[in-house]
C-alpha cells in the first residue's frame, strides 16, 4: 500500500485513493506511423528493477492525473509532478541522481 | 499423567472454576486458563490427528506456534475451525471438538496410513496421482478431497459482527514483552503517537516465567510498573489480544484484535481489523523455541521445554511426573529446575553438547539433577503417550545405551527470532553461526517512501537472548524511532549462558529407520527422511522442497518446522544454511478471521447501491431487479401471477402496439464544453462530432488505441461550444475517466471541460406508436415530426416540468427520451403514466429493452463487444469517418489482423426449428485444432425469444458472416448436440425503418 503525494492538492494519498495508469512519458503514435513505432507505443514497456516513472490518478481525491518517480525495488519515492510534463522536471532528476547516481530510464538520465 | 499442581499458576484464578466441553466431555478449568492448559490439567494430552498418517497428536507448545492443538470451536453460527487450543482462553460453556479423526479421536481408522507410509512418500500427490489419467476424476480426486483439510468449513452464517479501525500513528510497537514495553516507554516519552499491541492477553512475554531481576525487582513487578507508566501517557495506546498480522508498503500494517473470543456474551464485535499507517514499526515479536529431530519426537508427551515451563509457572499444570529434558543449549535447564522445584522428577537432562558448564547447567547440577552430556535421545517409546526414552551417544548412529522411564519429554533445539514482520516487506536476514539462528540484517531493512528503513526489530526478535541485552536494545531502538538520545537502561540480572551446539539430527548419524520417525512438520506429517528424499530427487531449492514435501504449508505455516527443515535440506545437499535460505514469510502472522477482513461490508453494506429517482416506484410496482454496475435496474415489471418471461413478452408487444415507459436515468451523461470540445470529440469518437449542428443528435462509437470498441451512445450538440455525450450505463465513470486521461495527459493545452452529470438528470424514454400522443397530452412543447424530427433535440416543458427532449430510438419505434432534473424525475414518471393511461402505457424493463434492440439488430456494448471487437466487425463502418486523419483507435484498426477478411463479423442468426440458441454458443467448424478440439467458426453474442416474431432470434460473430447469407451452419447446444442455424440479416424487424417516425 503505497503512499504518494498528489502534486495538485498536496494530499499524501493512500494507494486506495489512487488509480494506477502504467508507464509515464509515452509518445503517442497514430495514423501514418510504422508498425514498429505503433507496436512500441502500444506494448513495449520498461520493466526496471529500480528507477521508474509511472502515471497515477488521484481518483478518489481531486481527480487529477500526476506522475511519480520511484524505485520499484526499494519503493522509495523520488517525487511526484504534474502529468502535463513530457519529461521529468530537473528537480526530480536531481532528486534521483542524489540517490541513484548514474541512473538512466529510456532516453532520460 | 498431566495434572494440576497444588500450587502455582500465576495466570489462573483458582477461586473461579470454569467448565469447558471437549469432544462432548466436560473438563474443569480455572479462569485464566487457555483451552490447552485446562485440557492438560485433566490429563487430556491427545488433541488431534495429523493430516497424512492420522498419528495421535498432543500439545507441543504454549503459544501461537502450536501446530497440533487445532479444534473446531463453537457451534452453528459461532462455529470456527482450526482454533489453536494454546491461544484460546476458556470461558464457561466453551465447546470444542478435535479434527481430522474418524470415527473417534481415540480410535482412528485413517491411522492405517502410518503402516502404509512407505507408499506415501514426499511428493506422493505428484507421484501417485499422475497415472492413469482416467483415474483422476473418479478415484484420486474424491480420495484427496475426503482427506484434505484439517478443519471443516462452517455451514451456518456467521452470527457475529466484526469491524475495522483506521489508525495513524508515529510508532507502532508489535509485541508487549520486555522489549516492546521498554521500546514503547522510551518512544512514548517523546510525545509521539505510539500504539503498542500484544497478541496474548498478558503483558511481559516470557520474562515473568523466567523471572530475571530488573532494577532490583522481580520481572513481574517491573512489567506491572511499565504498563502503568505507559497507560499514564496520553499519546500511547495499549491493546492486548491484538496480533500484528502483516507489514506492507510504506508503513502500512494490519493488526487483528480479538475482542470477545474470551467473553462471547459481551455482545460487542468479535474481531476488529486495525488498518494502521505507521511512520515507524518496531517489531518486538520475541522468539520461538525449536523442536529437536529425534525418532518419536511426535509422540504425545514430547513438548517444547519452554512450554513445559510455561504450563507449570503460568497455569500450575504438570505435563508429567517424570520429565526427561533434552537440549543443545542452556535455556532448557530452566525447565528442569522449575520442575524440580515444583517437586516433580527430572530423571535426566540429555545434553547433546560434550561440554556444558554455564551458570544454569551448574545450578541444575547443584540441585542434584542428573546431567548427561554428549548424549542424545535415540528414540521415544510409547504410542498415544510417552512411556520412556532410549538414550545414545549423540556422535553415533543411535545404538541404545540406556532406557529411561518417563511420561514427558521437554526438548529444546535453540531459539529462532520471530522475523515474520521484518520480512513481510522485504527485510533481509543473516545467519548467525554462533547463535545458530536467522536474525534481521540491520543493513538491509524494508524501506519506506523516503528510502530509509521503517521496520526496527528489537530484543528477541533481533536475536537478543539475555534480558540486559534486550532492554539495552529496546532503549536504543525506542530512542532512535522517536528521534531522541538514548536514556537510562534498566539494570537486569539473569544467568549467563554457554554456547549452543546446532543439532539438526539427533543423534547426528541417525540411521534411516530413525530418520523416518523424526518429525519436522507435525501438522502436515513431514519427516526428516521426506526432506532428504526431496533433495535426492532434485528439489534443492528451499521453495521447491517446501512444496514437494508440504513442509511448513499447514495452518501454522511452519513456525516450528521451517528452520529445522531447511537445515536438514542444507545437510542433504551439502550447502551452508545461509545459501539455502528461508522460504518467503507472508502475512498474516497467524490466521485472521474472514469476518474481520470483511468488517461491516456484508449483506446490504457489501457495496453501495445506486438508485434512480424512480427506484421507489419500481420497488412498489412488481419490478424484478438486476444489477447493472452498482445500479439496480428493473429487469421486468411482473403483473399478477405472470413469470418474468411472460412479463417481458407482454412488455415487448405493448411497446410495439401501444406505448412503453422506460427509466433510462442510469445512462451516462457527460457534458463536454469549451472552444476545443469539437476537436476533442472528433478524436474520441470514430465519426465526426464537430460538424453536428446545434440541436442535432448523432450516434457515436468510442474505441481505445487498440481499435477495440469500448462504448457507444448518442451525442447531442447543445450549444456552439457544448456537447452532451450519452454513454452506456456501465460506462459513465469509465468514459469520464477516459476523457480526463486524454485531456490531462495528452492534449493538456486543449480548452475543454468535462462534467459528469449522470445523476443530475432523470431520463425517461416514452416508446411506441402512441408515444407522441402521450407527450401531447402532457402538453407544453411541440413534439410533432415537423418541429422535432428524428435525431433532434429541443428544450421546453412537458406537464409543467422543465424537459430536454431527444428524438432518438433504441427500439425502432417512435421514441422520445426526456431528461428532467433528478428532483423532478419521479413527478415526471407519474405524469407520463397518468397521461398515457388511455393510450395503453406500461413500464418496461431492461430485458424488454434488450429484445427490442435485438429485433432491430442494434448492438449492445458487452454483448456484441468483449474488448477484442472492432466496429468494422459489427458492420458499423458507416459510423467511422473516412475523412478524419486521426481518432483514437484509427491506427490500431489499420493493423493486418484487423483488416483480415477472415475476421468473425456480425450477422443475424435464426434456428431452422425456431428455437432459441443458447447464449455464447459456438458455431462448429471443420477439422480439429492442435489439442484435438473441434474448430469453431463463430459464436452467439445475443439471443432472445422474439414475441414480435414468435420465434428465437440471435446475433453472432461468424467467420466471413456477411458473405454467407442464407447458409445453414451448426451451433453447439451445450449438451453435446448441435442445432442448425441460418445466417440472416441482423435486422429482424422493420428493416425499412418506417416505424420510428410514428
Ligand atoms: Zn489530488
Amino acid at each position: 500500500m503505497l503512499t504518494l503525494t498528489c502534486p495538485y492538492c498536496g494530499v499524501a494519498a493512500d494507494e486506495t485513493e489512487l488509480a494506477a495508469g502504467g508507464e509515464a512519458h509515452l509518445k503517442r503514435f497514430g495514423p501514418g506511423s510504422t508498425d514498429a513505432e505503433f507496436d512500441t507505443y502500444m506494448f513495449a514497456r520498461e520493466n526496471p528493477k529500480g528507477v521508474h516513472f509511472e502515471r497515477w490518478r488521484h481518483a478518489y481525491g481531486c481527480g487529477k492525473w500526476f506522475l511519480a518517480a520511484r524505485d520499484t525495488n526499494t519503493l522509495e519515492v523520488f517525487g511526484t509532478y504534474p502529468a502535463q510534463s513530457s519529461a521529468p522536471p530537473q528537480h526530480i532528476r536531481d532528486a534521483i541522481t542524489a540517490k541513484r547516481p548514474g541512473w538512466t530510464w529510456r532516453d532520460f538520465a | 499423567m498431566s495434572t494440576r499442581l497444588a500450587r502455582g499458576g500465576r495466570l489462573i484464578n483458582r477461586r473461579k472454576a470454569v467448565t469447558v466441553t471437549f469432544n462432548g466431555r466436560n473438563y474443569k478449568g480455572f479462569e485464566g486458563d487457555t483451552l490447552a492448559s485446562a485440557l492438560l490439567a485433566n490429563d487430556q494430552m491427545l488433541v488431534g490427528r495429523s493430516f497424512k498418517y492420522h498419528r495421535p497428536r498432543g500439545i507441543v507448545a504454549s503459544g501461537a506456534e502450536e501446530p497440533n492443538g487445532l479444534v473446531n470451536l463453537g457451534q452453528g453460527g459461532g462455529f470456527e475451525p482450526n482454533a489453536r487450543v494454546t491461544t484460546t482462553e476458556v470461558f464457561e460453556g466453551l465447546t470444542a471438538e478435535s479434527q481430522n479423526h474418524w470415527p473417534s479421536l481415540e480410535f482412528d481408522v485413517g491411522a492405517i496410513n502410518t503402516a502404509l507410509s512407505r507408499f506415501l512418500p514426499a511428493g506422493f500427490y505428484y507421484k501417485m496421482f499422475l497415472h492413469p489419467r482416467s483415474f483422476w476424476k473418479h478415484v484420486y480426486e474424491p480420495f484427496i478431497r475426503q482427506s484434505a483439510g484439517l478443519g471443516q468449513a462452517p455451514k451456518a452464517r456467521d452470527q457475529d459482527t466484526y469491524e475495522q479501525f483506521n489508525a495513524h500513528v508515529d510508532v507502532l510497537v508489535v509485541g508487549g514483552g520486555l522489549a516492546g514495553l521498554q521500546a514503547a516507554l522510551t518512544a512514548g516519552q517523546s510525545g509521539l503517537r505510539v500504539l503498542l499491541i500484544e497478541q496474548s492477553a498478558h503483558w511481559g512475554g516470557r520474562a515473568a516465567v523466567d523471572d530475571p531481576l530488573i532494577d532490583g525487582t522481580p520481572a513481574e513487578f517491573w512489567i506491572k510498573t511499565a504498563v502503568q507508566r505507559l497507560a499514564a501517557l496520553p499519546n500511547v495506546r495499549l491493546r492486548t489480544r491484538t496480533m500484528g498480522a502483516g507489514v506492507y508498503d510504506h508503513g502500512y500494517a494490519l493488526a487483528h484484535e480479538r475482542l470477545t473470543d474470551h467473553a462471547p456474551e459481551a455482545g460487542k464485535p468479535r474481531h476488529r481489523l486495525w488498518r494502521i499507517r505507521a511512520g515507524k514499526i518496531v517489531t518486538a515479536t520475541g522468539m520461538i523455541e525449536r523442536p529437536l529431530s529425534f525418532a518419536g519426537n511426535d509422540i504425545p508427551g514430547v513438548m517444547l521445554a519452554s512450554a513445559v515451563r510455561d504450563y507449570a509457572v503460568d497455569f500450575g499444570v504438570s505435563i508429567g511426573d517424570r520429565t526427561v529434558v533434552v537440549t543443545n543449549n542452556d535455556d532448557a535447564y530452566r525447565t528442569a529446575m522449575v520442575l524440580h522445584q515444583a517437586g516433580l522428577i527430572v530423571p535426566a537432562i540429555i545434553d547433546a553438547r560434550v561440554q556444558a558448564d554455564g551458570a544454569l547447567v551448574r545450578a541444575a547440577r547443584d540441585l542434584g539433577i542428573r546431567v548427561e552430556t554428549g548424549r542424545a535421545i535415540a528414540r521415544v517409546k510409547g504410542g498415544k503417550r510417552v512411556t520412556g526414552v532410549t538414550i545414545c551417544a549423540h556422535a553415533g548412529e543411535g545404538s541404545g545405551l540406556e532406557d529411561i522411564a518417563c511420561d514427558a519429554v521437554a526438548m529444546s533445539g535453540g531459539w529462532s527470532p520471530v522475523v515474520h514482520l521484518w520480512s513481510h516487506c522485504g527485510g533481509k536476514l543473516i545467519w548467525d553461526e554462533g547463535l545458530a539462528m536467522f536474525r534481521p540484517d540491520a543493513t538491509r531493512p524494508p524501506t519506506g517512501a523516503d528510502g530509509a528503513g521503517f521496520v526496527f526489530p528489537v530484543g528477541g526478535a533481533n536475536g537478543m537472548l539475555r534480558t540486559a541485552d534486550v532492554l539495552t536494545d529496546a532503549v536504543a531502538v525506542g530512542a532512535s524511532v522517536s528521534g531522541q538520545a538514548a536514556g537510562d537502561v534498566p539494570v537486569a540480572v539473569d544467568s549467563e549462558q554457554g554456547a549452543i551446539l546446532p543439532v539438526w539430527l539427533m543423534p547426528q548419524g541417525a540411521t534411516l529407520k530413525l530418520r523416518q520417525k523424526m518429525w519436522l512438520d507435525y501438522q502436515n506429517d513431514v519427516k526428516v527422511s521426506d526432506v532428504q528424499l526431496a533433495a535426492r530427487e532434485g528439489y534443492e531449492s528451499v521453495e521447491h522442497a517446501k512444496r514437494y514435501t508440504t513442509l511448513g504449508m499447514a495452518t501454522d505455516q511452519g513456525k516450528l518446522s521451517n528452520i529445522n527443515g531447511l537445515a536438514v535440506l542444507s545437510g542433504a545437499i551439502n550447502t551452508p544454511i545461509p545459501q539455502v535460505g528461508t522460504t518467503t514469510f507472508r502475512p498474516p502472522y497467524t490466521p485472521i478471521s474472514m469476518g474481520a477482513i470483511a468488517g461491516v461490508a456484508r449483506g446490504d453494506l457489501f457495496q453501495p447501491v445506486r438508485k434512480t429517482p424512480i427506484h421507489g416506484w419500481h420497488e412498489a410496482s412488481g419490478a424484478e431487479f438486476e444489477p447493472v454496475g452498482l445500479w439496480r435496474r428493473p429487469y421486468a415489471f411482473l403483473q399478477g401471477h405472470e413469470s418474468a418471461h411472460e412479463a417481458v413478452n407482454r412488455e415487448v408487444l405493448n411497446v410495439r402496439r401501444n406505448v412503453g415507459l422506460l427509466d433510462a436515468s442510469t445512462l451516462g451523461k457527460l457534458i463536454v464544453k469549451g472552444p476545443d470540445a469539437g476537436r476533442f470529440l472528433d478524436m474520441l469518437y470514430t465519426n465526426v462530432m464537430s460538424t453536428l449542428p446545434v440541436g442535432k443528435c448523432r450516434y457515436g462509437l468510442m474505441c481505445n488505441e487498440n481499435g477495440f470498441l469500448i462504448d457507444d451512445g448518442v451525442v447531442v450538440r447543445m450549444a456552439e461550444d457544448t456537447w452532451l455525450c450519452h454513454t452506456t450505463t456501465g460506462g459513465a465513470d469509465r468514459i469520464h475517466a477516459h476523457m480526463e486521461d486524454w485531456l490531462q495527459c495528452e492534449w493538456w493545452d486543449w480548452k475543454v471541460y468535462v462534467a459528469n452529470v449522470t445523476e443530475q438528470y432523470a431520463q425517461i424514454a416514452v416508446v411506441g406508436p402512441n408515444a407522441r400522443k402521450v407527450l401531447e397530452k402532457l402538453d407544453g412543447m411541440d413534439v410533432t415530426k415537423e418541429v422535432l424530427p428524428f435525431m433532434t433535440s429541443a428544450d421546453g416543458t412537458l406537464g409543467g416540468i422543465a424537459a430536454r427532449v431527444f428524438r432518438i430510438s433504441f427500439s425502432g419505434e417512435l421514441s422520445y427520451e426526456i431528461a428532467v432534473p433528478a428532483s423532478q424525475g419521479r413527478a415526471f414518471w407519474d405524469a407520463c403514466l397518468a397521461a398515457g393511461a388511455e393510450f395503453g402505457i406500461q413500464p418496461y424493463g431492461t430485458e424488454c429493452l434488450h429484445v427490442l434492440r435485438a429485433e432491430k439488430g442494434f448492438i449492445m456494448i458487452g454483448d456484441e463487444t468483449d474488448g477484442t471487437v472492432i466496429p468494422q466487425d459489427l458492420n458499423l463502418g458507416w459510423a467511422i469517418s473516412k475523412k478524419k486523419s486521426d481518432y483514437l483507435g484509427k491506427r490500431g484498426q489499420e493493423r493486418s489482423h484487423m483488416v483480415d477478411p477472415k475476421r468473425w463479423k456480425l450477422v443475424g442468426l435464426e434456428t431452422v426449428d425456431g428455437s432459441v440458441i443458447p447464449d455464447g454458443a459456438y458455431a462448429v467448424g471443420t477439422g480439429t485444432n492442435a489439442n484435438g478440439q473441434k474448430n469453431t467458426q463463430g459464436r452467439v453474442t445475443s439471443t432472445y425469444f422474439s414475441p414480435t416474431l414468435g420465434k428465437g432470434i440471435a446475433m453472432g460473430l461468424v467467420e466471413r458472416g456477411p458473405e454467407r447469407m442464407g447458409e445453414v451452419i451448426p451451433f453447439t447446444k451445450g449438451n453435446g448436440t448441435t442445432v442448425d442455424v441460418r445466417i440472416v440479416d441482423q435486422v429482424f424487424y422493420d428493416k425499412a425503418g418506417a416505424k420510428q417516425d410514428g
